[in-house]
């Protein structure tokens, strides 16, 4: 059973596992930044101070937990739709090695402060280069298995996944590009506002490219599996698809309102975010109509509820990003406590719970065991959603509150506040948001032991867990 | 028909995604390196001026601190001058940042004096005592130095060997105080931005004992970190007695002594509470 129909299922496993590990690491590092906000005396320096394990929270969740699991469901997902065994499983096993090293190598070099202080992008050049040699043989790989398909047909989560894999090489290549002035020192080759036209280019297409299109592959291949019913309309997916690659990489600049970067730029930018609703929600109704008559597994199947509440937590997401990327809005709340709120809707809410439901659907199959417990698995989808929920409105009431008080005038035209007392206003709001990380953590462990108890005492797989 | 080429499918991909990459980001280039944006005040970084920056960078100061004044109201009368592009022509990173969870620093050169910087790095709370920041006293150790000359010809800043001996024997700190002194004071914003005090200078509460609790309560945030809670001076001046015309302190307070590192708070406190502030510091002397 371990080895369906001859596919290497082996490194998926090996990918899960480990995509788990750094997943559990990113909620625990955050949980730790968010106390360390609140009780300064928790920084530890030099190693464990807020300003170096940042990075770490944020490389962990998006290459740790993020592209280790998309690697594996990329694995999984690739050989069944091509009905082909994996073009090279050697080649597999040595990239989930490298990528375990890359992960340990990166959060070291951060907490030494190695760093290249560019977001998303901090790893120095020598990770930086083993980060490509990972992407390069893992792209390979998938490619040549598609090439060599069995089944002509190649569906949507196929197309979502090939432009992952172009889409990060050429972000990823572009903005790494440096000067070198040791093993662990190099300087952006772009300076000042060209350097941060680069930088948030490749930041927002991080976020489409790693946080956008993998889970969208990923959702519109387990939708299906756990409805059992067939999407919606791939003619949609198709036109979402191709909408969706073409206006993301607009956007950038939005990151970069009332900046000195070229007026133009910005105005590009809000333009595109805005119309960039409507592909994010031919994907969210692509989801929504495949549950036409299917509603009612909302209450009996947990996958559908966690694929579900993910699609809809994107759907949000998609909307209050545009808002945030309107010039007047974003002079109001950017740099404040409601963007974190924003992103983590995004990573906690949408791209979690969908690779939450893709774990729960593949593990049970890889191992031939049934699930460990449903129960627990409704008590992590709980409490996940609400410790998310926490976490993101209390830092979206918390940027309101900041933002109007930042710009609450005098009649006399002088400010009404010292940037300090709008500051000591967010303790409170830090406190909640502490709890809903620690919420969220809790729901992690229980996913944890969930998943681990699946592997080791599961029951055998009834016929109904096949592939 | 492109559901079944795969090849096809990964150019035509990579096609699309160029367009914007083109237009947004490589296009960008040319706007923001035409030459009118230079600016000929704005220098490159000194030695250690550079190897502070680099240490600003390792602590990841930039995941707190953003580094870019918006041309708005609350920006530019709490920080100071919006940025300019040609500010940053140096800055390999940008260091931007995303978040202000502290306040944002592009301006934060010529603000305070340097003793102001020390004190503040090596215990935030013991000048502001709210404040979240870390502390940074373990900085005070001596700069690794030994790639500095390197460093200056990696991003072809110019330097005489005077210049990298004179970072010889300085400390972590002493490089991150020098950073901070140099944003965004390359350009005489300061000066310019200089409220003017124009009419008769007049203290509307010179016999108005009642607002002086007020006074006390602003003294204590703003002025209290330097001067002393108790009027009696640290890294700004005693005023304890202070013997000046309400009307010089008056103006002291509102435009700043930019040589003498005391800040500007005309912007931040408009003139009925900086009067407020005099009078309660004027009481000391008047009682």
């Amino acid at each position: 059973m371990s080895q369906q129909e001859g596919y290497a299922d082996d490194v998926v496993k090996g990918f899960i596992a480990s995509s788990i590990l750094w997943g559990a690491v990113a909620v625990l590092v955050g949980v730790l930044i968010s106390f360390q906000l609140v009780f300064p005396q928790l920084n530890l320096p030099p190693y464990l101070t807020y300003g170096r394990l940042r990075p770490i929270h944020t490389n962990a969740g998006i290459f740790g937990f993020g592209i280790g699991s998309f690697m594996a469901f990329f694995f999984y997902i690739v050989q069944r739709l091509t009905k082909t065994r994996l073009w090279s499983p050697g080649l597999a096993k040595f990239q989930l090695w490298l990528f375990n090293v890359v992960i340990v190598l990166a959060a070291v070099t951060l907490a030494m402060g190695f760093t290249r202080s560019k977001e998303y992008a901090e790893l120095e050049w020598p990770v930086a280069l083993l980060v490509v040699i990972l992407w390069v043989i893992f792209s390979a790989n998938v490619i040549m298995t598609i090439i060599k398909r069995k089944e002509e047909q190649m569906y949507i989560s196929l197309w979502y996944i090939m432009a992952t894999l172009v889409g990060v090489a050429v972000l990823y290549l572009v903005n790494n590009a440096g000067i070198p002035v040791s093993l662990f020192k190099s300087y952006s080759a772009y300076a000042g506002a060209n350097d941060a036209n680069v930088q948030w280019w490749y930041g927002h297409n991080a976020v489409a490219m790693v946080l956008t299109t993998p889970p969208l592959a990923i959702f519109y291949y387990y939708l299906p599996k756990a409805t059992g019913v067939p999407i919606y309309s791939h003619r949609m997916g198709i036109i979402a698809f191709w909408s969706l690659i073409f206006m993301y990489l607009w956007t950038g600049a939005h990151h970069l309102l009332w900046t000195p970067v070229p007026d133009w730029v910005q105005t590009l930018a809000m333009a595109f975010s805005v119309m960039l609703i409507a592909p994010s929600w031919g994907a969210v109704f692509n989801g929504y109509f495949s549950m036409n008559g299917q509603w009612h597994q909302m209450r009996e199947n947990y996958l559908v509820k966690f694929l579900v509440f993910g699609i809809t937590f994107y759907g949000l997401q998609t909307l209050q990003g545009p808002s945030q990327a309107v010039r007047t809005f974003s002079a109001f709340i950017h740099y404040t406590d409601w963007v974190p709120g924003h992103v983590h809707m995004g990573t906690m809410g949408w791209v979690s719970l969908t690779l939450f439901a893709a774990i729960y659907y593949t593990i049970p199959r890889l191992y031939g065991r049934e699930i460990y417990s449903i129960g627990l698995a409704n008590l992590h989808f709980w409490l996940a959603v609400i410790g998310q929920l926490i976490f993101s409105i209390s830092m979206w009431v918390a940027g309101v509150q900041q933002a109007t008080m930042l710009h609450a005038t005098n009649s006399d035209g002088s400010l009404h506040y010292s940037f300090m007392e709008t500051f000591i206003e967010l303790y409170p709001y830090w406190h909640i948001r502490a709890v809903g990380g620690v919420i969220y953590l809790i729901s992690v462990l229980v996913f944890v032991y969930n998943i681990v108890k699946t592997i080791t005492s599961g029951e055998p797989a009834q016929s109904a867990v096949k592939a | 028909m492109l559901e079944r080429k795969p090849v096809i499918f990964l150019l035509l991909a990579t096609v699309v995604i160029l367009i914007g990459t083109i237009v947004t980001m490589i296009a960008p280039f040319k706007w923001i390196n035409d030459p009118k944006l230079k600016i000929a005040e704005v220098k490159p970084y000194t030695p250690l001026q550079l190897e502070g920056r680099d240490i600003y960078i390792r602590e990841g100061c930039n995941n707190c601190h953003t580094q870019t004044v918006r041309p708005l109201l609350a920006d530019v009368d709490r920080y100071g001058d919006y940025s300019k592009a040609g500010e940053f022509v140096y800055d390999q990173p940008f260091l931007w940042g995303s978040r202000r969870t502290g306040p944002d620093l592009a301006r934060i050169g010529g603000k305070y004096p340097d003793s102001w910087h020390y004190k503040h790095m090596a215990d935030p709370q013991s000048m502001i005592p709210k404040s979240n920041m870390p502390k940074y006293a373990f900085l005070q150790k001596p700069l690794d130095t030994s790639l500095t000359e390197k460093k200056m010809k990696a991003l072809n800043f110019p330097y005489v060997q005077a210049d990298i001996a004179a970072v010889q024997g300085k400390s972590e700190l002493d490089a991150i105080v020098a950073y901070m002194q140099k944003l965004g004071n390359d350009i005489p914003w300061r000066k310019a931005a200089q409220a003017a005090v124009i009419g008769d200078l007049k203290n509307p509460y010179l016999e108005d004992k009642t607002v002086i609790p007020e006074g006390k309560v602003i003294y204590d945030k703003d002025c209290a970190q330097c001067h002393g809670k108790d009027l009696m001076g640290d890294i700004g001046p005693g005023l304890a007695d202070l013997d000046k015309p309400d009307a010089d302190v008056f103006k002291t307070i509102y435009t700043g002594i930019i040589a003498g590192g005391m800040p500007a708070f005309g912007d931040q406190l408009g003139k009925d509470r900086v009067w407020k502030v005099v009078t309660f510091i004027k009481s000391t002397q008047r009682k």
